[in-house]
């Protein structure tokens, strides 16, 4: 058999995906950091010109990308912290053998799968101010005296955006964590209730530590798409009211398509994805860390 | 006894939690107009009205939405899978070295947020005259799945015996001939799940859908539907829209209740394998 024949072919197997993803994504990538470095905007000067920083320079002094970066980071870390939170609970209820188990997981899925943009709409309307059924569950459980316009206030609005998005997105981490607690072997976990370890302790000392790999991924998953978040917020509130839920992702398509502000635009997107590359980074680095003392 | 009582109840909690947005569109695309406006909040509709339904085809053009959804999502899964398996299949057989490396590559090139990208794609499409043609959202589509399915597909090769490979090598099968006739049929399962769910993620996406289709006869049942955002939110009639809702979630809705196993696993597959 010739070895160097196989891999040979191996690679021109691979070469098609690779140069279309090359063609479609890397590209693309060059450009849009080509253009952060240009005067490239159809409301000044139509020709575009080399501007070196002067776009990055730009956002120092852009109040409001700040706080489009604000408002980026506080949805980003309470929604991955609160579906950390409630998708292991799924997760570890979802592990347990039953009757229709298949069954149940697949509809616990099922928001994963659905389009963002319309769920986005759906919440809205659960959301609505005078004819929306969180208002009314909320007051016939005594938790709200009077409806609330919750699209309307910023502070609400964020709330809801976030609590729409961790509906969509909680899935994905249950299924990520559902996967690691099928890695770690039964024996373990058995041991452990055989040495006198309550549920609760077993799940601490035994599970969680054995499931912190799975945790990690699934974190630094989502945190990359929250980060990037759009759709979701494009449709329920458009960045409003007032600019409390613009993100970063919403501010940059604005400059693209509202301001005709190319180089800006791509500014800010480089920059968040610049940002987010070193966050990314730095979590990682930190999550290697005890394996390399042990 | 009392444990069992409340892990059932838990269960329902899941459920109600995960398909309470679902059920409460399809409860309102449902119900007459009345009752939709009432307070206090009328919640089994009575009687159930087909209007909302009939009217969201009179009002729009619902039917070419749901056909171009269907049209681009199909040939996007398409042409991504005729990327994907051929790279799969050898990165299955490379050493794990190298697979791992290119995998790796890959899983970076799809972690890149969509509005990096947005706006060159926008001048390509533009530059192509592709405005407004499924192809501007079929290309770019299969290129940003591309990475999952490859994941995907990679673990369904490499579970095929390297034997049958070499078998069919010895035989003096071309490539191609080994992987159209004897590695992709074996295959199978995993090329499936893979164009499931590059099919769904394309029927949801929405940033470029909006951007590159403005004709309304040109749109995707998602840009269709949500470009209706924003300020007009406080003036929309609910029937209607919950009814296009109800519409275009429900494919989904039957194919993650037809091939939940499938695609919980392969969901699974390709989020976890980092």
């Amino acid at each position: 058999m010739n070895g160097r024949a196989t891999i040979r072919e191996s690679w021109v197997l691979i070469a098609p995906a690779f140069l279309f993803l090359l063609a479609v994504i890397a590209l693309p990538i060059l450009r849009v950091l080509w253009l952060s470095f240009l005067h490239a905007d159809l409301v000044g000067n139509q020709q575009f010109s080399f501007a070196g920083i002067d776009q990055y320079d730009r956002l120092w002094n852009d109040a409001r990308w700040l706080k489009s970066l604000g408002n980026t980071v506080m949805f980003t870390f309470s929604s991955v912290a609160i579906e950390l939170g409630l998708g292991l609970a799924l997760a570890l209820l979802l592990h347990r053998a039953f009757r229709g188990r298949g069954l149940v997981r697949a509809l616990v899925t099922l928001p994963w799968v659905l389009p963002t943009a319309i769920m986005a709409l759906a919440w809205a309307w659960i959301a609505n101010d005078t004819f929306g059924v969180a208002n009314d569950l909320l007051q016939r459980l005594g938790l709200l005296r009077a409806p609330v316009a919750w699209l309307g206030a910023p502070a609400t609005a964020m709330t809801t955006v976030v609590l729409a998005d961790v509906w969509k997105t909680t899935p994905f981490v249950t299924l990520v964590l559902l996967a690691g607690l099928q890695g770690i072997p039964d024996t373990v976990v058995e041991a452990a209730r055989l040495d006198g370890l309550s549920p609760w302790r077993r799940l601490a000392r035994v599970t969680l530590p054995l499931l912190l790999p799975s945790v990690l991924v699934a974190g630094l998953f989502r945190l990359i798409q929250a980060y990037g978040a759009f759709d979701l917020i494009y449709v329920m509130t458009g960045g409003g009211p007032g600019g409390a839920t613009e993100t970063v992702s919403l501010y940059a398509y604005r400059n693209y398509f509202r301001y005709l502000d190319f180089g800006y635009g791509s500014a800010l997107a480089v920059q968040a994805v610049v940002l987010m590359a070193l966050l990314s980074w730095a979590i990682v680095r930190w999550a290697r860390e005890p394996g390399e003392v042990s | 006894m009392t444990r069992r009582v409340a892990f059932a109840i838990a269960i329902l909690l899941a459920l109600a939690w995960s398909l309470g947005p679902v059920l409460w569109q399809i409860l309102t695309a449902i119900k007459p107009d009345a009752q939709i406006t009432h307070a206090p909040l009328v919640y089994w509709p009575h009687p159930p009205t087909g209007e909302h339904f009939r009217a969201i085809w009179e009002r729009k053009p619902f039917g070419l939405y749901l056909l171009n959804s269907t049209f681009i999502a199909f040939f996007a899964a398409l042409l991504c899978l005729v990327f994907a398996t051929p790279a799969a299949m050898a990165l299955a057989r490379l050493l794990p070295r190298d697979r791992d490396r290119v995998l790796l590559t890959f899983l970076v090139l799809s972690l890149f947020p969509p509005i990096l990208l947005l706006f060159p794609l926008y001048e390509a499409v533009r530059g192509l005259g592709w405005i407004n043609q499924p192809v501007a959202l079929v290309v770019p589509y299969a290129a940003l799945h591309l990475p999952l399915a490859v994941w995907v597909l990679e673990s369904g090769f490499r579970s095929i015996p390297v034997s049958i490979d070499e078998a069919a090598r010895l035989d003096g099968l071309s490539v191609v001939r080994r992987l159209v006739r004897v590695l992709a049929p074996l295959a199978t399962p995993s090329i499936v799940t893979a164009g499931i769910l590059v099919f769904i993620f394309a029927w949801n996406e929405f940033m470029l859908a909006v951007t590159f289709l403005t004709r309304d006869q040109a749109k995707t049942v998602t840009a269709g539907i949500a470009s209706v955002s924003g300020a007009s939110l406080y003036e929309i009639p609910w029937g209607p829209l919950c009814a296009a809702i109800t519409l275009a979630t429900l494919p989904l809705f039957v194919l993650v209740l037809v091939f939940q196993r499938r695609i919980v696993s392969g969901l699974t597959r390709g989020a976890v394998k980092g």
